[in-house]
């Protein structure tokens, strides 16, 4: 029936010029953004990306159903030092998610245990580190695995999360073993914790985090790079990063830097939170 | 997105493959089971009809991502399983319930004085069921079913979840390393289409020529 | 069997069914919104207006032939492109209203079709017009026999709000996950609270289609 088939073939050349147009017109409009900073100052509130499945870091707390850790603390105080009348407002992100979210203007900042690495670099601007994180890997209680160098054989599998830069690490690093990615923290653990891979990788900050709350699980083998955390605002936000870089500067000289990395490590079993203080 | 296409061509066609793969693997378990409880639900059996009435209201009224999940992070404590073996069970065991309900009102749609003749010339329950029935119904249902792995395709992004390597999931991971997000989504909603949208309209096809 | 019980104390039980809440929340708001959006659609596609009919046709049969999971990231990840801003919790109602409505497109259309053609001859011969003839003849009779498919369609919905726990939306689902990954040992324990809980949502909604379908097939 060539009538059909004429139908078909307009049918799909059509969706193609749709879907085309569609993502030129998307990347034409993403130019004319608006100043961030400003935003914080006339709107009264500053909008980050943070994470609800990470022990120490970002949190829900299943009875207020608000999120606390480390992040959520450094970005109350970065708000705090850009406008003390601004508040914070947080919004839960998953690695995958992130970048696109920021991208898109849903959320001004992320502060979500990310690592400013070279390739994010070119698509987001980075403030200046304000965490020492460095990749390491946890167990189950009685693995053969004791270090990053036993990851390197056929038929291991390692566990990690979508868009986490840990998983691209580990392709380097031990590039015979097999790789998962889970959606989030919650499942990666889950999945380390029913036999779905013999190791799961990310910072070791998150790692101590989770084996804290789970006494069949232990983190091996120390750092095999270095990790460390910075806020991530987009490109051409100059304004935004300079206050946030200035803030940074400011909780560490009051010593505010020094008590929240004791309120939230220095109870962390098997940790030396002290390294975290000396830069 | 051309660009993204081309770098990344292997990856999508390795995602599209177990897509499909996963898909019709899902289908043969799910068309097997799926009659065998429709069957299972008319049998002239009260406890055997209960029996196959909870099966096929548990899959259809628990989302299939709770389905899977549980195959991937509960059952596999007990039994060792990738989580394209687990997606795929949690796929074909939630796709058989509604096969089910298809193919019973398939064998209901079979004129019933086809049944009683065919039981009046000698022939067992079991023998009009398969050579007299079930080769109706079934003519009646191929449209129902077709749609039926229409949605098994799309469903099959479930496996995103559990790292199933399916379409989706080298979606996510091309999208989560090129930060081209949109672009790459237009992609993986092609490939989608490339099988869904032909099927669907030779479906319709096949429903106006039998209606 | 002890750590079994141990899971259920009421603040898991209350952050559950807070997350049931925003599964029921976001499920009526998408099913209404879906609902005005695809008898519409499925009006239009039925009607067979040059080009118009066409393109929603097209439009409808794209959306249809999708996997939910990636309406959900266009929504999310794209409509903020076009100047459109969502949170988590509006863009989760804007794909399932997208999304479900297309469903609905189709169920109303076949629908229409199964309603008698002497309805309209014998209505527009006594002077209604084609858009009176719609509204008050055929669309009535369409409903009555389209309520099973659509009860069915909510159940879908409910079913695929689960989706969303890929954006973080605060639903049953996810609130399970957040709750067991941080105890493992309540894995079993939250599966088959969330099981029983969309399972018992889910039951009471197909009885009732049932009894409307009965219902409707002794009036017709």
């Amino acid at each position: 029936m060539p009538v059909r088939k004429y139908k078909l073939f307009g049918l799909v050349t059509f969706l193609m010029l749709m879907l085309l147009t569609l993502s030129a017109c998307g990347n034409e409009t993403a130019l004319t953004k608006q100043n961030e900073y400003d935003k914080v100052n006339t709107s009264k509130q500053m909008v980050w990306g943070v994470k609800a499945d990470t022990r120490l870091f970002g949190l829900m707390n299943i009875k207020t159903g608000k999120i606390e850790g480390f992040d959520v603390d450094m970005a109350k105080e970065i708000t705090k030092r850009i406008d003390p009348k601004a508040k914070p407002v947080f919004v839960q992100v998953t690695s995958q998610t992130r970048i696109p979210l920021l991208k898109n203007g849903n959320i001004q900042a992320i502060i979500a245990t990310m690592t400013g690495t070279p390739e994010r670099a070119k698509i987001v601007d980075f403030s200046k580190p304000y965490f020492n994180a460095g990749q390491s890997l946890l167990v189950v209680k009685g693995s053969k695995i004791k270090d990053v160098n036993d990851l390197n054989h056929k038929g291991v599998t390692v566990l990690g999360t979508v868009g986490s830069n840990s998983v691209i690490n580990i392709k380097k690093v031990a590039p015979k073993a097999h790789v998962l990615q889970l959606q989030d923290y919650a499942q990666a653990l889950t999945a380390l914790k029913s036999g779905q891979g013999d190791a799961l990788t990310t910072d070791n900050g998150i790692l101590y985090g989770m084996s804290e709350q789970n006494p069949t699980t232990r983190v091996v083998g120390g750092t095999f790079t270095k990790e460390p955390y910075s806020v991530a605002i987009d490109k051409n936000q100059a304004e935004l990063k300079n206050a946030i870089n200035k803030a940074i500067a400011a909780i560490h000289k009051d010593g505010t830097y020094d008590r929240l990395v004791k309120k939230w490590f220095s109870n962390v079993p098997g940790f030396n939170w002290r390294t975290l203080l000396n830069d | 997105m051309i660009n993204i296409l081309t770098t990344h061509w292997s990856d999508f066609v390795h995602g599209f493959g177990i897509t499909l793969l996963s898909s019709i693997i899902a289908l043969i378990i799910s068309m097997i089971l799926g009659t065998g409880f429709a069957i299972l639900e008319i049998v002239p059996n009260k406890l055997v009809n209960t029996i196959a009435h909870i099966y096929i209201q548990i899959f259809r009224n628990i989302p299939l991502l709770v389905v899977t999940m549980f195959f991937y992070v509960v059952v596999t404590q007990f039994v060792k399983m990738s989580g394209l073996v687990a997606g795929t069970i949690g796929l074909a065991l939630y796709t058989s319930a509604f096969i089910a309900e298809t193919v019973r009102a398939g064998i209901l749609a079979v004129d019933k004085g086809q049944t009683e003749g065919a039981r009046a010339n000698g022939l067992t329950y079991w023998q009009t069921m398969r050579i007299i029935v079930l080769p109706q119904a079934f003519k009646i249902v191929i449209p129902p079913l077709g749609n039926q792995f229409i949605n098994l395709v799309k469903n099959s992004s479930i496996l995103a979840f559990v790292a199933g390597f399916d379409l989706m999931y080298q979606g996510n991971e091309i999208a989560s390393t090129t930060f081209d997000t949109i672009d790459t989504y237009v992609v993986v909603g092609l490939f989608y289409l490339v099988i869904t949208l032909p099927l669907s309209y030779y479906m319709r096809y096949l429903e106006n020529k039998l209606a | 069997m002890q750590e079994f019980l141990n899971a259920y104390t009421s603040i898991n039980l209350i952050f559950l069914l807070k997350g049931l809440w925003i599964t029921i929340e976001v499920s009526l708001i998408s099913g209404a919104l879906s609902f005005v959006i695809g008898s519409f659609l499925g009006v239009i596609r039925y009607a067979k207006f040059p080009v118009i009919s066409m393109v929603v046709g097209f439009i409808v049969d794209i959306l249809r032939n999708l996997p939910l999971l990636l309406i959900i990231f266009f929504t999310y990840f794209g409509l903020p492109n076009f100047g459109i801003r969502l949170n988590i919790m509006t863009s989760a109602i804007a794909a399932l209203t997208v999304f479900e409505a297309a469903m609905i497109a189709e169920i109303v259309r076949s629908g229409i079709i199964s309603v008698p053609i002497g309805q309209t001859e014998g209505a527009r011969a006594n002077g209604l017009t084609g858009a009176q003839t719609m509204w008050h003849i055929i669309l009535p009779q369409a409903y009555k026999r389209m309520i099973p498919p659509l009860v069915s369609q909510l159940i879908s919905l409910i079913k695929d709000t689960s989706l969303a726990t890929i954006i973080v939306l605060p639903e049953l689902t996810y609130h399970a996950q957040i709750i067991y990954g941080q105890n493992n040992s309540y894995m079993i324990p939250m599966f088959l609270a969330i099981a029983v809980m969309y399972f018992i949502v889910n039951y009471c909604l197909s009885l009732v289609g049932t009894w409307f379908g009965r219902r409707g097939n002794k009036t017709a």
